[in-house]
């Protein structure tokens, strides 16, 4: 016997990415628009896709695929009560969703039909920023009571978004949030970024963020 | 956490490279992880030995070699590095920094036995 030292060099997700870009051809093949829709629990992934779907109802197919990490059907099941296709991924437990669910997911839906997907990723500000899906598109938001300080605690996610949603901006009265803080951080770990300040429960601030949807969907 | 992801990947790519270098055994496994990759190492090692379990890496000890997280302002040219949380430029305060050192996240090497003669 010997011993031998063997050289890899391989990014360590590099399976995951592979199967990403098989997932982004799929999408492209059927002229449809992903969204990787990442946030904590509770930041509003899912008022923010309801609120989506009710103002671009008449123009545009939408359909949905929701991580949760348990098997249950609530977010789904408001998809679907909204009039828009939705399945559901159940992570068994998992922090984050992968490319193969996202792949899984693609099947149970009929991608053809739609103009847009959005995936509600798995409430969790770690996880989701390694794994790319193959959507076009990675979108974070964060909601005022989470507080300002969240870019510095948690930079990757902010690393990795091309829109960032801040959300619940009607509780600005009421909760302690120092907007100048918050969007320094967001400014170092993501230059130019967008942002777009709405409420879900007003619906303040949908407009600027439905015509950025609307332009990259007359693009694709 | 997504310790268990990661451990599977490295898994499957260690015991890939090994089977093609006609490898009886991996012994070790040299991981090259930057800070900013939110990893914890007992974790990994920790799935590891579950996971290794019956295959050619059964036994393989796993090295870690942590790459520090280098930032370097593009307002006054400081480089610096991360505590672990975001801070901003400590000479000029500016936050107009970009990541030098810190994402990397991969398989460098492995250590096989061979039987002896198969190396070419
Ligand atoms: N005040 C206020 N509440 C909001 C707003 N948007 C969402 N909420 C509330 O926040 C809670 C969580 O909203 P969801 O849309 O379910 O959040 P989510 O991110 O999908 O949550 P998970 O899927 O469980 O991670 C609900 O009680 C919403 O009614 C908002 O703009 N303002
Ligand atoms: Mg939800
Ligand atoms: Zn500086």
């Amino acid at each position: 016997m010997n011993t031998l030292r063997v050289p890899v060099v391989e990014k360590i997700l590099n399976a995951n990415d592979q199967l990403a870009e098989q997932n982004r051809r799929r999408l492209d093949q059927a002229g449809t628009f992903g969204i990787n829709l990442m946030a904590s629990p509770g930041a509003g992934k899912t008022s923010v896709i309801l609120q989506t779907i009710r103002r671009l109802a008449g123009s545009t197919r939408i359909g949905v695929i929701e991580g949760d990490t348990a098997p249950v059907t609530i977010d789904a099941d408001r998809v679907i009560s909204a009039g828009m296709p939705a399945v559901q991924i159940n992570t068994g437990g998992d922090c984050h969703l992968d490319a193969v669910m996202i792949a899984n997911g693609l099947n149970q839906i009929a991608v053809d039909q739609l103009d847009l997907i959005i995936v509600e990723n798995v409430g969790n500000l770690i996880c989701p920023a390694a794994f790319q899906l193959g959507t076009h598109t990675n979108v974070l938001i964060a909601s005022i009571p989470e507080g300002d300080d969240k870019p510095y605690k948690y930079p990757n996610i902010y690393r990795g978004i091309d829109v960032l949603i801040l959300n619940k901006i009607d509780l600005l009265p009421y909760v302690r949030f120092d907007m100048d803080y918050f969007r320094k951080g967001v400014e170092i770990l993501n230059p130019g970024v967008k942002v777009f300040p709405v409420s879900c429960a007003s619906g303040e601030g949908f407009d600027p963020w439905l015509d950025w949807l609307r332009a990259k969907l007359s693009k694709e | 956490m997504h310790e268990l992801a990661v451990t599977e990947s490295i898994l499957q790519i260690a015991s890939e490279h090994a089977s093609k270098a006609g490898a009886k055994k991996v012994t070790d496994v040299y991981l090259v992880l930057g800070r900013l990759s939110s990893i914890v190492d007992d974790s990994v090692q920790f799935y590891w030995d579950a996971l290794s379990e019956g295959t050619i890496c059964q036994g393989a000890q796993l090295h870690f070699e942590r790459i520090p997280a280098k930032m370097a302002c593009l307002d006054c040219g400081t480089s610096f590095e991360l505590p672990g949380e975001l801070i901003l430029c400590p000479k000029c305060q500016g936050g107009h920094v970009k990541v030098i050192t810190g994402d990397e996240f991969r398989v460098d090497s492995i250590e096989i036995l061979q039987e002896s003669g198969e190396n070419l």
